[in-house]
């Protein structure tokens, strides 16, 4: 079997507030193949964010904890890494988008000091570069994103450009160094749809062009169906479920997936829509066994016990669920 | 129905007494803060009780001992007596009295109008009430407080009620900037335009749903004003504006005191310090009430 | 036309900022049937929100009018009679905005009651207590602040606040925009509970087009400040007649193979939506259209009537009639 480029075995983290110990994430597993695509789907305050900042080591501190966990990458534990290392991660091997195009850049510097910044740092890293190549590469790594007139671009400020344009800043920022992993955290949100659109394509052929891998965060299953190679669902801290990204949507087998599913209006209008009853649990005291069952149809006093196990229903599909249970054995 | 009623107000008890003891869990996470609230709690105890816990009440007015004139700090006098025998330490712990008097009736005579005139300037934003409101406070706020209340103070005959009519009258202008700045910016809040979409009063949504939303700061700069009071009130006093002895008012202590510099320098050190620690203590609490109210800036 | 409950005629709305006139509703005609549910779809900046409030009587529109059952309008909130404010409400996009945080939801309900008055003083707790049964929230919510609530709980007291004065009229903007899906469900289906139960119409707002798909009855597109295309809804989806109808649609992300099939195939979406202020000449939609025409960019087109219930904006369709 291949070693994965990435791998986030069992974390648990933690905040400490004044009411005692939030729980957020209760074991979370998850691998990444070189040049793949995966996705990260779930709910606003399900932890996709929580994830995604402990593998880039930026939880804010003292407040989050990793209480237990291991996060892998080539085989070494970014968790245990010293600081220089995790400095030398950031600048040549995982690099991140954010939802807020207009608060991930610096509203004081030019695009093109922002994005020479980028290229240099990462240089330094690998091999060095002069101003002029600098400049040639920030106009390539424009170019590369279809923005028009890209030499006007560097010397503008991010609020003279649109919504759209600046997530093209970012994506130019984080495709332009070679990295091997883009983590982006819901980079589409806050975007309209055909500008959604847009990037969701570009991302996409730009990932492949540079045989990166990417985790795409996000609480749109249409945007994770277009994008990826494969899902993970997360609820409540855990994934639930994870399939290929095909198998996943033409058969969802945990019942917050399918749920999830059913909430979407389509586009063909024909099915009535209804939604998960109740809300995300409260993570300080966060429900006993599996963290669904309160809000599931199918709960069992077994599910109210016992955390459910990750159960491989065959095809790579895998399910934490206890509906699967039989079916295995 | 009774029953259910009753349940949602436990209910309801219970939710209040939690956002109390958060709001004490964010203030106690400032040690310093604590401290001010501690030191300030003493003051207006020992200010309360004045006759009962001091070693010499009647020093507290028109007195004279000149057997015991100018004695340095002892075990009888621990703040040492003034140049006609009255003990210090009584005089501060009365002259508290006067201190925090004038100062809660000032901010209770200039808040009101402040918060009226605030709320009633930033709501007719670009109207011409507005301009009149903010200009006036404008003029006033150009003139430096102390200045315009000694001319006023300058103008009365000088006496603690004059004294806080003149502070009053010039300390109504900052409530009245920083409600009507928070008024500003909460008339665009989707809930103040669903008020007035549903034809609510005026007086409603001034007073019930714009207020309310205010308080958290008018409290904090209330706290941190407190300070501010007694410091002008003192300087007023200290200058002959304000408080006539024989009364024990600490700027005018202070005043006598200072003529006697160096050689009985316990004669005004000690009111100087008694000033500092309670303007300290208030600002302590402020900084602490800060926090709770999760404010950035006052 | 007896059934028209809202009609919106020739409607513009420009606001004067130091980058020029931002035309923001440029000239909108509508008409809205009693007890219908209308979708008013556009991306950020088409002018759907500012349309929205001209009707509620927010802003006050720089041309043309706005009747309500054949009352004028147009002329905002101040001079609406209490029959009006009664009878036309709003729900507002983000309910932590629109719920007052220093308020409990048994004062948010009760003011409109109290307001309008409809109610006697000993039944107006009962009325309250009745309102939140309606939007199936328990009774206990009823001395909460806004703040202990989640998202979608917030919106319901908000919707729960909108319906207490009986209005007839309901304006929503992007009520679910800032929740998530599962709760989006529920909120919509007690918004269509209520709309049988009351007679209410609906004047949608949102940029979900797949959303509309499942609850809209009539549809209209903006796109910068001006109407592109009104439609009945499955006409609307199945037969898109405007390039940026189809764009709009073909750029959503779907599920099944089903919904990718209803997907207008051949347009790839490109450019983004101009700033109002400098409106491009022509049709506005012109440079990131692609059935670009040489007419387009020299001339606005007219509202071009393909059928009684569908109407469309563009060059295209006037060798048609």
């Amino acid at each position: 079997m291949m070693v994965p480029l990435l791998e986030v075995k069992d974390l648990y983290v933690q905040f400490s507030v004044f009411e005692g110990e939030l729980k957020v994430l209760n074991g979370v597993n998850l691998k990444i193949n070189e040049g793949e695509k995966i996705g990260l789907v779930g709910e606003a305050g399900c932890g996709k964010t929580t994830t995604m900042k402990s593998i880039l080591r930026v939880l804010p501190t003292p407040v989050a904890r990793i209480s237990k966990g291991e996060i892998i990458y080539k085989g070494k534990n970014i968790l245990n890494m010293k600081p220089s290392e995790i400095q030398n991660i950031r600048r040549g091997e995982i690099t991140a988008i954010f939802q807020d195009p207009l608060t991930s850049l610096n509203p004081v510097f030019t695009i093109g000091q922002q994005l020479g910044d980028v290229i240099k740092y990462a240089s330094r890293y690998q091999d060095h570069l002069d101003k002029k190549e600098i400049f040639s590469k920030s106009v390539a790594a424009l170019k590369e994103t279809g923005m028009p007139d890209p030499e006007r671009i560097l010397n503008n400020y991010p609020v003279q450009l649109s919504g759209g344009m600046r997530q093209r800043v970012c994506i130019s920022e984080a495709l332009s160094t070679n990295h091997n992993l883009i983590i982006a955290d819901e980079p589409t949100t806050s975007l309209d749809v055909t500008i959604q659109d847009q990037i969701l394509r570009l991302l996409s052929k730009l990932v492949e062009k540079k045989k990166m891998s990417i985790i795409l965060i996000t609480h749109s299953l249409g945007v994770v169906r277009e994008l990826t190679d494969r899902v993970y669902v997360m609820y409540a801290g855990n994934i639930v479920e994870t399939a290929q990204t095909t198998t996943l949507f033409s058969n969802p087998l945990h019942p917050y997936t399918r749920g999830l599913m059913n909430a979407i209006p389509r586009l063909t209008g024909e099915r009535i829509f209804e939604g998960i009853e109740g809300r995300i649990p409260n993570y300080l005291y966060p429900p006993t066994g599996c963290r669904f069952h309160p809000r599931c149809k199918y709960s069992t006093k077994e599910c109210q016990e016992i955390f459910p196990l990750m159960y491989d229903t065959g095809n790579n599909h895998e399910v934490a669920c206890f509906l699967y249970k039989e079916e295995l054995n | 129905m009774t029953n259910r009623n009753s349940f949602i107000n436990i209910f309801s008890k219970t939710k209040r007494r939690r956002s109390f003891s958060r709001g004490w869990y964010n203030f106690s996470r400032n040690p310093l803060s604590v401290v001010g609230m501690i030191i300030l709690l003493l003051i207006i105890f020992a200010a309360i009780f004045a006759p009962y816990i001091t070693p010499f009440p009647e020093h507290a007015g028109a007195f004279t001992n000149f057997r015991e004139a100018s004695k340095p700090p002892s075990s009888t006098y621990i703040f040492g007596t003034d140049s006609i025998g009255r003990d210090i330490f009584t005089r501060v712990i009365f002259g508290y009295r006067f201190s925090l008097i004038l100062s809660i009736v000032v901010l209770a005579l200039s808040i009101p109008p402040g918060v009226i005139f605030g709320l009633i300037a930033g709501y007719y934003q670009g109207t011409w009430i507005e301009i009149i409101i903010m200009r006036i406070t404008d003029v006033f706020i150009a003139v430096p407080p102390f200045v315009l209340a000694l001319a006023v103070a300058a103008m009365l005959s000088p006496n603690l009620f004059n004294q806080m009519m003149a502070i009053s009258f010039v300390w109504w202008t900052w409530y009245c900037r920083l409600v009507y700045t928070m008024t500003t910016s909460l008339c665009h809040e989707d809930f103040v335009t669903e008020a007035k979409l549903v034809g609510a009063s005026k007086t409603h949504i001034l007073f019930r749903e714009i207020l309310p939303n205010c308080m958290g700061p008018i409290l904090t700069k209330m706290t941190l004003d407190m300070g501010l009071v007694i410091i002008v009130g003192s300087s007023l006093s200290f200058i002959g504006l304000g408080v006539q002895p024989p009364k024990s008012d600490l700027g005018t202590m202070i005043a006598e005191g200072a003529r006697r510099l160096p050689s009985e320098w316990w004669a005004a050190v000690f009111p100087a310090i008694a000033i500092i620690v309670v303007i300290l203590a208030f600002n302590l609490l402020g900084d602490g009430l800060k926090d709770v109210f999760n404010i950035e800036e006052v | 036309m007896k059934d028209e409950i809202l009609t919106i005629k020739n409607v513009k709305k420009f606001f004067t900022t130091p980058q020029g006139v931002v035309r923001a509703v440029d000239g909108v005609s509508l008409s809205v049937k009693k007890g219908e549910t209308f979708g008013l779809i556009g991306e950020s900046g088409s002018g759907k929100s500012t349309l929205a409030y001209v009707v509620a009587g927010i802003y006050i529109p720089t041309q043309g009018s706005i009747y309500f059952n054949k009352q004028d309008i147009g002329k905002g909130y101040r001079k609406r009679s209490k029959y009006l404010k009664k009878e036309i409400r709003i729900i507002f996009q983000d309910p932590g905005s629109s719920l007052n945080p220093r308020r409990n939801i048994k004062q948010i309900i009760e003011l409109p009651v109290k307001v309008h008055n409809t109610f006697k003083n000993n039944h107006k707790n009962q009325r309250v207590e009745e309102l939140l049964e309606m939007v199936e929230l328990p009774i206990n919510y009823l001395y909460k602040y806004p703040q202990e609530l989640g998202g979608g709980e917030k919106q319901m007291v908000a919707i729960a606040r909108a319906i207490a004065t009986e209005p007839s009229l309901v304006i929503l903007d992007e009520p679910t925009s800032a929740l998530d899906v599962s709760i989006q469900a529920k909120i919509i289906k007690i918004l269509m509970d209520l709309q049988r139960r009351n007679n209410l119409t609906y004047l949608f707002i949102t940029h979900d087009l797949s959303l509309m798909r499942n609850i809209a009855s009539r549809v209209a597109i903006m796109y910068l400040g001006k109407v592109c295309e009104v439609a009945n809804t499955s006409e609307f989806f199945k037969k898109p007649l405007h390039p940026y109808t189809q764009m709009l649609l073909s750029s959503i992300p779907v599920l099944t193979k089903e919904e990718e099939l209803l997907k207008p195939q051949k347009i790839v979406p490109v450019g983004e939506i101009p700033s109002p202020v400098n409106v491009p000449p022509g049709c506005s939609f012109h440079f990131r259209c692609s059935k670009k025409m040489d007419i387009c960019s020299q001339k606005d087109p007219e509202m071009v009537e393909i059928s009684k219930t569908h109407i469309v904006r563009c060059h295209l369709y006037k060798k048609i009639d």
